[in-house]
């Protein structure tokens, strides 16, 4: 589904304060295959990702998706195909827009924001049924601003708009840093459910090395801007949680 | 009695320059400074095509569509050349000043005794009353156009942008387009209240625009200290709220000058007004 070949991405190039951050990285990511990402600060995850999500350009390499080049495709090109959940609540949905409208921008990712009124009563309905799987409660409160919402409930809302319309693809960049440890635990449920009901190839940046025993079919270690171990399904089985910790002993 | 009709009719010409400014301020969170030249750019068009007797609807498309080009100039200045907006604007306003002047080929150039919109129709004898009906129906007009923009796709898209541009970015918008056509459209709106006010007086000077965005800047915050007052998310709502905003500025001038302050202070109160309005949430909130 992913294909990454040879990327290379390099911040500031040739000023004092220059950063290798991702050094020669080549990675197939299968369809369905839900990756966990594990590296210290400054390894390369983010920019990795942000290099598939196309908020970040390589300096040399190629991307692909679905069969498709989408090296030079910059991010909003790319939501045909993937969906993705920010680190920051506040990234991933907009605080001044009801829960609706933010939904119904959700539901024609892949389209075209065009001239008509799209939000009516059967997507109201719609977008209440969706929420109320949530049993957050939310689903009555669908004309607030999201502003009004915790950031829990933000990034629980942030998934469900993802497979508001085709998606194929989920990134998320350590969806659950800024939350308490219930509400975390809510959005990483919610995200493999999700990742199941949809058959989403998805692929998880954490810090939170429970999480990345606990989650995924495939999990590898970053350093330094390159992948340092990589371990597939059946490896990621037999894997302890104590090994994660050495990893980064 | 005639003084305060006649600030209430400023106060409708000056409305599109609120919606417009709410526009770029308040959706885009774009501090929009073409506006003093978008405005002149609007009166000039105006004037030159009335005294060649181009009919009305020709007169104000043209007027829109200078506008909104100047916006977009100032749109991909600051988008695609990352040029902060507020300078952005002030490059494209200054520069407008000579395409203006040369526009007009005169400083002042009269529209006394020449069809205009207001002489379009005769709704009532007296020419205020008639001005007014005419305008306020412009405006209605103009509004319901914005309203029923804001409520479209591409208005909750607009208005994501300005909120979270990762969030929107990741769902398939262009934000610099969109920015783009954002300060197109505040501009075209800016241009029409130019439109409105030659009209109006009856003269386009090349000189109106000075300090003219400080109106669209007080209408729109007199607007959201009252949002923010009642707790108001209806777009509507808001929208109405920034012509009220537009109409109190201009009364609130009126006001100034009936109890007889000094016309040259006049520029002070304006700046004092706003700046009481926007210290007055702040003032408040600390009581509470």
């Amino acid at each position: 589904m992913i294909d990454i070949k040879k990327v290379h991405k390099i911040f500031n190039q040739d000023k004092p304060n220059q950063v290798n951050a991702v050094s020669g990285i080549d990675l197939n990511i299968k369809t369905e295959e839900f990756l966990v990402i594990v590296g210290a600060n400054g390894s390369g995850k983010t920019t990795l990702l942000d290099m598939v999500a196309g908020s970040v350009f390589p300096n040399s390499g190629t991307i692909s998706i679905d069969g498709q080049d989408v090296t030079k495709l910059p991010d909003y090109d790319r939501s045909k195909w993937i969906a993705r959940v920010f680190q920051n609540p506040l990234s991933g949905t907009a605080s001044d827009l009801s829960i609706l409208d933010n939904f119904r921008l959700a539901s024609i990712r892949t389209r075209k924001k065009g001239l008509s009124i799209g939000i009516n009563d059967t997507f109201k309905n719609q977008v209440k049924e969706k929420i109320s799987t949530l049993g957050m409660g939310l689903e009555n409160k669908i004309e607030q601003p999201m502003g009004t919402l915790s950031g829990g409930q933000r990034q629980a809302l942030t998934l469900l708009m993802s497979v508001m319309d085709s998606c194929k693809v989920l990134l998320l960049d350590e969806p659950t840093a800024a939350l308490d440890p219930r509400s975390a635990d809510i959005v990483m449920r919610t995200a493999e459910e999700l990742i199941k009901d949809y058959r989403l190839t998805s692929i998880l940046i954490t810090h939170n090395l429970k999480d990345a025993f606990n989650y995924g079919n495939r999990i590898i270690l970053m350093g330094e801007g390159k992948i340092v171990k990589d371990l597939d399904a059946q490896q990621k089985s037999t894997l302890k949680q104590t090994d994660l910790y050495d990893w980064f002993g | 009695m005639d003084f305060y009709l006649t600030a209430l009719l400023q106060g409708l010409c000056f409305s599109a320059l609120a919606l417009g400014i709410y526009i770029s301020m308040k959706i885009f969170n774009i501090p929009d400074i073409t506006t003093d030249g978008s405005y002149t750019l609007g009166a000039v068009v105006t004037a030159v095509l009335i005294k060649q007797n181009e009919p009305t609807y020709l007169t104000l498309i043209s007027v829109m569509v200078a506008g909104a080009l100047a916006g977009a100039l100032t749109g991909i200045i600051h988008t695609k050349l990352k040029i902060n907006a507020l300078l952005a604007g002030i490059l494209v306003m200054t520069a407008l000043y000579s395409v203006n002047i040369s526009l007009m080929g005169t400083s002042n150039l009269p529209l006394i005794n020449l069809p205009t919109l207001f002489t379009l129709v005769n709704i009532s004898a007296d020419l205020n009353h008639n001005t007014f009906w005419i305008l306020s129906l412009f405006v209605i007009i103009i509004t319901i156009i914005i309203g029923f923009l804001l409520k479209t796709d591409f208005g909750v898209a607009m208005r994501a942008t300005g909120n979270s541009e990762s969030m929107i970015r990741s769902l398939g918008v262009n934000t610099d387009r969109m920015k783009i056509i954002g300060l197109a459209l505040a501009n075209a709106l800016t241009a029409v209240s130019g439109y409105l006010i030659s009209q109006f007086q009856g003269f386009t000077d090349i000189s109106m625009g000075i300090g003219v965005v400080i109106i669209g800047l007080g209408s729109v915050i007199i607007a959201e200290t009252l949002i923010n007052w009642f707790k108001i998310t209806s777009i509507w709502l808001s929208l109405v709220l920034v012509l009220t905003g537009a109409v109190i500025f201009q009364i609130v001038l009126a006001v100034t000058l009936d109890i007889g302050v000094n016309p040259n202070l006049l520029k002070v109160v304006t700046a004092a007004f706003v700046l009481l309005i926007v210290s007055l949430p702040r003032l408040s909130f600390k009581k509470g």
